[in-house]
């Protein structure tokens, strides 16, 4: 063996990025290995565009302020509860220094986005997205010493005695083993191994889209879990929304979202409304609806609009499909006719006095005496032309992953592993039980990036 | 203008304005992102706001090898190269020049062979300097012909790109917006300051912004010297020579300089650039361009040092003919990115004074 390494950080993206400049920083000798080829470096952080921070006062692009409480009760709302209260509120607190620390490391900021005012005050942007923040992260990084491999692929993790003896990966077609002194496991969740959801969710699963990254295979978490070490979470929670039904199989990202929902109705295969498309602000439902699509037929959601709501959302990356009646756009995707035609007469007979509609707020434009109900923005479906979206069940990450401590140090049974650390999604279950809050991802990532380098290099040295 | 181009270029607008995530870098994303559909038109106002800094290629998350082939920069100047041959006037010359360096050079060439032949055919006057070696009768005939048809020329371009674009009308204060915006480049800055993507994969450099600014203010100081010294000889009656310590002496030495630093800057950038970024079928046409100029000022500094030596008459008309290539080419080369970009700057200040207005009511 020909390198000796003090920190070996498996994965690419933020929490891998911010555990290898922070261990680099105190002087440690570091590795990252990334399993993706460069163009795709970085897994699902490429994709992101935020991250949501705790302040308490204007901060770099954020205005007013966002206490520890408000933060933590949002990410209560979201997740029904379900989470850790200690490691939750580390992460709210610390992502205050986080934002400064960004800075200085390459990030850039922008004001928040047109169509996402509602986040200026709670999440910070970056400019360029989450690709921009991990090239600034790469070559702060390389400007560290850090060594990179790209298309370096993890295979096993030998634990020996409650520490990492080594690690082997491929690269190039062969297989290379290091013995660092500490390893951190910054590798996400198993999302893009089909046949793992499939066990967990059942054929059902085959539908999914993945908006990430290929890459997140879950094969170090799997190779972890096998010899011992503590899980957390449940294989089937995951970030999940509902997307454009033509988006790619994967990395489809950002631009396939549709934000339409809230002034559409939504029907199943069989041209049946199956939940209340106006519960509330697009923001804090579009989470829920990837949930809900999966629990159809064949996983598959049709909204459906009309003229008037044309232009009341963002674009999304595919045209809608559009057709001057009812029983031409339901031909055009597929639906029965006369049962969309029945289900659109029922919705609009059910439609009340419209002259509050306001699309932007909670309006209370209700429909009366339908089931399920739609309780805000509940206006006829009557315009012509029609369009239509189909919707598909989007996985960003799942949640079943690395329990951390903490110091964000994996452990078996009661023992921490000596040396091993976990940040970003591969841990991210330990703080979201279910549901998700947008920008958390990336606070997660980089706090716990942060202190698992932080670790990693003092054990080291 | 052609389709397939607009085509791809609408493509991939439609896909950023469902991002948005490159919103801060420039002008041409908040333009994008206020537009639902886009029109021809909009694609042309689009590619002519772009200054090719390409933060936008390296941050995105779709560039190939992505099944979606993002590469906004090079669809856009494909765009923008497209627009200045078909709005140029005469057209044939807009189609030969901007794409050829080599055609650019012959007609430099031809500009050294036509002042030699009219140096020693009809020039001598038996005035002093210069104007021994050509008359200042004759330069005046010369360059004032060939000074007018390049501004003749433009303003019909430019009335093109009006029209095309669905200009409507506009302000002082929109013009006055578009002359800060040049003046700083801001465009060049990121959106956070550190400067543009251009000679290094994704390291942010304002080598590019501060060579390109050197260019421009040295051609402006080149200008204004030739504007003090034509003021000087007609209205004042002082004529060429010039001391050192004159204006338009001191205006040209600076400019001069600023100008051949600032080429030999922009060729060393543009060489290390990834071609497949810009606009690839234009490259020669480019460095045939940035060369020309610095020539012109690189040959006007060293008639300068070299004025009173046998060499004179020489450099005389190679700086001359440099130059008069130069004016008739304006409208047909690179030069006339200038006036388009300020053109586009002035549109897209007029339609952010309209939203505002809009908003406000």
């Amino acid at each position: 063996m020909s390198e000796k390494w003090d920190v070996a950080v498996i994965g690419g993206g933020n929490a891998a990025l911010c555990a290898a400049i922070t261990a680099a920083e105190t002087g440690a000798k570091v590795i990252i290995l990334e399993a993706a080829p460069k163009p795709y470096r970085g897994g699902n952080s490429r994709h992101t565009r935020n991250f949501r921070c705790m302040h308490r006062g204007p901060l770099g692009p954020l205005v007013d302020s966002y206490t520890e409480e408000e933060y933590f009760a949002d990410l209560l709302k979201v997740t029904d509860g379900k989470t850790d209260e200690s490691l939750a509120r580390l992460a709210i607190r610390s992502s205050e220094e986080c934002l400064p620390w960004m800075q200085t490391h390459g990030v850039r900021f922008q004001p928040s986005l047109s169509g996402t005012l509602s986040l200026a005050r709670t999440n910070a942007f970056f400019l360029g997205g989450g690709k921009g923040l991990v090239n600034a992260y790469y070559r702060t990084a390389q400007s560290l010493g850090v060594a990179v491999r790209y298309e370096a692929a993890v295979t096993h993790l030998e634990l020996e005695d409650q520490r990492v003896a080594f690690v082997d990966y491929t690269h190039n077609g062969q297989t290379h083993r290091i013995e660092p002194k500490s390893v951190v496991v910054a590798s996400g969740g198993f999302q893009a191994d089909t046949d793992w959801l499939a066990r967990a969710w059942g054929p059902a699963a085959k539908n999914f889209l993945i908006r990430g990254t290929p890459y997140n295979r879950g094969v170090v978490l799997a190779d972890l879990l096998k010899q011992g070490v503590e899980q957390v979470g449940d294989p089937t929670q995951c970030h999940a929304v509902a997307i454009d039904g033509r988006a790619p199989k994967f990395d489809g990202g950002i631009v396939t979202r549709l934000d339409c929902v809230p002034f559409s109705i939504v029907v199943n295969k069989e041209a049946q409304r199956f939940y209340d498309e106006g519960e509330d602000v697009w923001p804090k439902r579009y989470a829920i609806w990837g949930r809900l699509v999966a629990a159809q037929p064949e996983q598959v959601g049709y909204v459906i609009i009309d003229a008037k709501s044309l232009n009341l959302f963002m674009p999304s990356v595919f045209p809608p499909i559009k057709a001057d009646t009812l029983e031409d756009l339901a031909v055009k995707m597929e639906l029965p006719p006369d049962k969309l035609r029945a289900t659109v007469n029922a919705f609009n007979a059910a439609c009340g006095d419209t002259s509050g509609f306001h699309p932007t707020e909670l309006d209370g434009v209700t429909t009366h005496g339908l089931t399920p109900p739609k309780t805000n923005w509940a206006r006829p479906i009557s315009e012509p032309p029609f369009y239509g979206y189909s919707l598909r069940t989007g996985v960003t990450f799942t949640y079943l992953g690395l329990k951390i401590d903490e110091t964000a140090q994996c452990a078996i049974g009661n023992r921490p592993v000596s040396n091993l650390w976990a940040a970003g999604e591969t841990m991210a279950g330990s703080i979201l039980g279910q549901g998700y809050l947008a920008g958390f991802g990336m606070t997660i990532g980089t706090v716990f990036g942060r202190m698992a380098g932080k670790e990693a290099a003092a054990h080291a040295s | 203008m052609q389709a397939d181009l607009i085509q791809e270029a609408r493509r991939q607008a439609e896909i950023c304005n469902a991002c948005r995530y490159c919103e801060g870098y420039c002008s041409v994303f908040p333009a994008l992102h206020a537009e639902r559909a886009f029109a021809d038109g909009d694609i042309t106002q689009l590619a002519n706001l772009c200054h090719n800094c390409r933060g936008c290629y390296y941050a995105c998350q779709y560039t190939a090898p992505h099944e979606f082939d993002l590469n906004l920069p090079q669809a856009l100047a494909n765009v923008r190269q497209d627009s200045w041959e078909s709005f140029a006037f005469p057209k044939v010359a807009g189609r030969a020049f901007q794409k050829s360096g080599g055609l650019i050079a012959l007609i430099t060439v031809i500009g050294f062979a036509l002042l030699f032949w009219i140096a020693r055919a009809v020039g001598q006057a038996g005035g002093d300097g210069f104007y021994s070696v050509l008359s200042h009768n004759m330069m005046v005939a010369i360059f004032l012909p060939a000074f007018l048809f390049p501004l003749v020329s433009i303003a019909i371009s430019l009335r093109r790109y009006w029209h095309a674009t669905n200009g409507g009308s506009l302000r002082l204060s929109d013009i006055i917006a578009a002359l800060k915006a040049a003046a700083n480049m801001r465009n060049l800055n990121g959106g956070h300051g550190d400067g543009c993507n251009f000679e290094e994969e994704d390291c942010f450099s304002n080598a590019r912004r501060i060579a390109h600014q050197a260019v421009m203010y040295g051609f402006v100081l080149c200008f204004a010297a030739t504007s003090v010294a034509t003021i000087m000889h007609y209205v004042l009656g002082l004529h060429a020579p010039y001391r050192l310590l004159s204006l338009p002496k001191l205006l040209g030495i600076s400019g001069g300089i600023l100008l051949v630093v600032g080429c030999f800057e922009m060729l060393r950038l543009k060489l290390r650039s990834d071609k497949h970024l810009g606009a690839q079928k234009a490259w020669s046409g480019e460095i045939g361009f940035v060369g020309l100029l610095g020539f012109v000022g690189l040959s006007g500094l060293v008639l300068y040092a070299l004025g009173s030596t046998g060499l004179m008459p020489l450099l005389l008309a190679l700086h001359l003919g440099a130059v008069l290539a130069f004016f008739l080419l304006t409208p047909f080369t690179k030069m006339a990115h200038g006036f388009y970009r300020l053109t586009a700057l002035t549109l897209d200040a007029a339609r952010q004074r309209a939203a505002n207005t809009t908003s406000r009511n």
